[in-house]
């Protein structure tokens, strides 16, 4: 009898073991930023180039940061939601313009809508790296204390906006 | 002919483009650098890390975009004369110990490091446990006396093994 049993045991602690790994996205690594401090930067305007606006200037207040760029398709399909947020002026919205052409990502809000309080611009990518960047669209929130509290790494859908970034925000702006 | 002469010396020459090509990616990953030292040392590191974007390569082998800024970031802070461990917990704090192709040993990575040695270990013990199980299941289809006595004469030559 322990001759059939114990392999079948094996076998199906295995198949459940592959099950888990089937339901979850390799590309999703867990951020080492969350709880952490946010990455100081002090970046130029994409509108107005020669104002900066930086970490030290958020300080105080919940924001979003969103990282888009022009040549990033799946930027496009959160676009709508985000201009619904921003319409609805819940929460900042401070957009990283990561390793793009300030002309073209002018052109892409132009074209799409803008939803940003206000776009920084991220020419080389170096901020992104400090936030660890890795999957355009990426969108961290932020506390009143400039500590990262949540990341979503590619599109924001309608979904993880209703279940996980605004009961997060309305629960970090009472704080 | 000729033409097939010529399809076949164009079809040798792609084949020899595409078998070569990786070599030249390979080229790609060399950083820009500096002294030989520094140059290895940019290597080596960026072997050890994993590129996030294509998850199954180095930055070393990695043409991604993100690869190349972290090639670059490599290379920016050993000019700046940053330990190797300093560069390496640099990329921990952003990217995670995701990007570290041999994990650190500690009690979340137990099974991944010690799992192939308990499974070699659990080999060893199933195939003890059948090797001595076995004189008993040999010893269970053991010849009758009457068979021993006929593979007897049979091996002494008498061919029908029956008496004579």
């Amino acid at each position: 009898m322990t001759r059939f049993v114990v392999p079948l045991a094996v076998f199906v602690v295995i198949v459940g073991f592959l099950l888990i790994g089937l339901g979850r996205d390799p590309r999703e690594v867990p951020s080492p930023l969350i709880d952490k401090p946010a990455p100081v930067f002090s970046l130029a305007q994409l509108d107005q180039p020669s104002k900066t606006l930086g970490t030290a200037d958020l300080k105080g207040q919940v924001w979003l940061l969103n990282v888009w760029a022009s040549w990033c398709v799946s930027c496009r399909d959160e676009h709508p939601l985000l201009v619904e947020l921003a319409r609805a002026k819940i929460v900042p919205i401070i957009g990283l313009n990561y390793k793009d052409e300030p002309q073209a990502g002018l052109g892409w809000l132009g074209r799409f809508g803008n939803p940003y309080t206000t776009s920084v611009i991220d020419r080389d990518g170096r901020v992104g790296i400090d936030w660890g960047v890795y999957g355009v669209p990426e969108t961290f929130v932020i506390d009143k204390q400039g500590t990262v509290r949540y990341k979503q790494i590619g599109p924001v859908t309608a979904e993880v906006l209703e279940k996980k970034i605004l009961p997060l925000v309305r629960e970090l702006q009472k704080s | 002919m000729m033409s097939r002469l010529a399809t076949a010396s164009a079809a040798l020459a792609a084949t020899l483009i595409i078998a070569l090509a990786p070599l030249s990616h390979a080229a790609d990953a060399v950083p820009t650098a500096q002294d030989p030292v520094s140059a290895s040392r940019a290597v080596k590191l960026a072997e050890k890390l994993r590129c996030l974007v294509c998850q199954n390569q180095s930055i070393a082998e990695s043409n991604a975009e993100l690869a190349l800024d972290l090639r670059r970031q490599i290379n920016e802070q050993i000019a700046a004369g940053k330990t190797d461990q300093q560069i390496v917990d640099y990329m921990v704090a952003r990217y995670g110990e995701f990007v570290l192709y041999q994990p650190p040993f500690r009690t979340t990575t137990l099974l991944l490091w010690l799992g192939p040695g308990l499974l070699v270990l659990g080999g060893f013990v199933i195939l003890a446990r059948t090797l001595r199980a076995r004189p008993r299941i040999a010893g269970a289809s053991s010849l009758s006396d009457a068979d021993r006595e006929r593979a007897a004469r049979l091996l002494a030559g008498d061919a029908d093994g029956r008496n004579s």
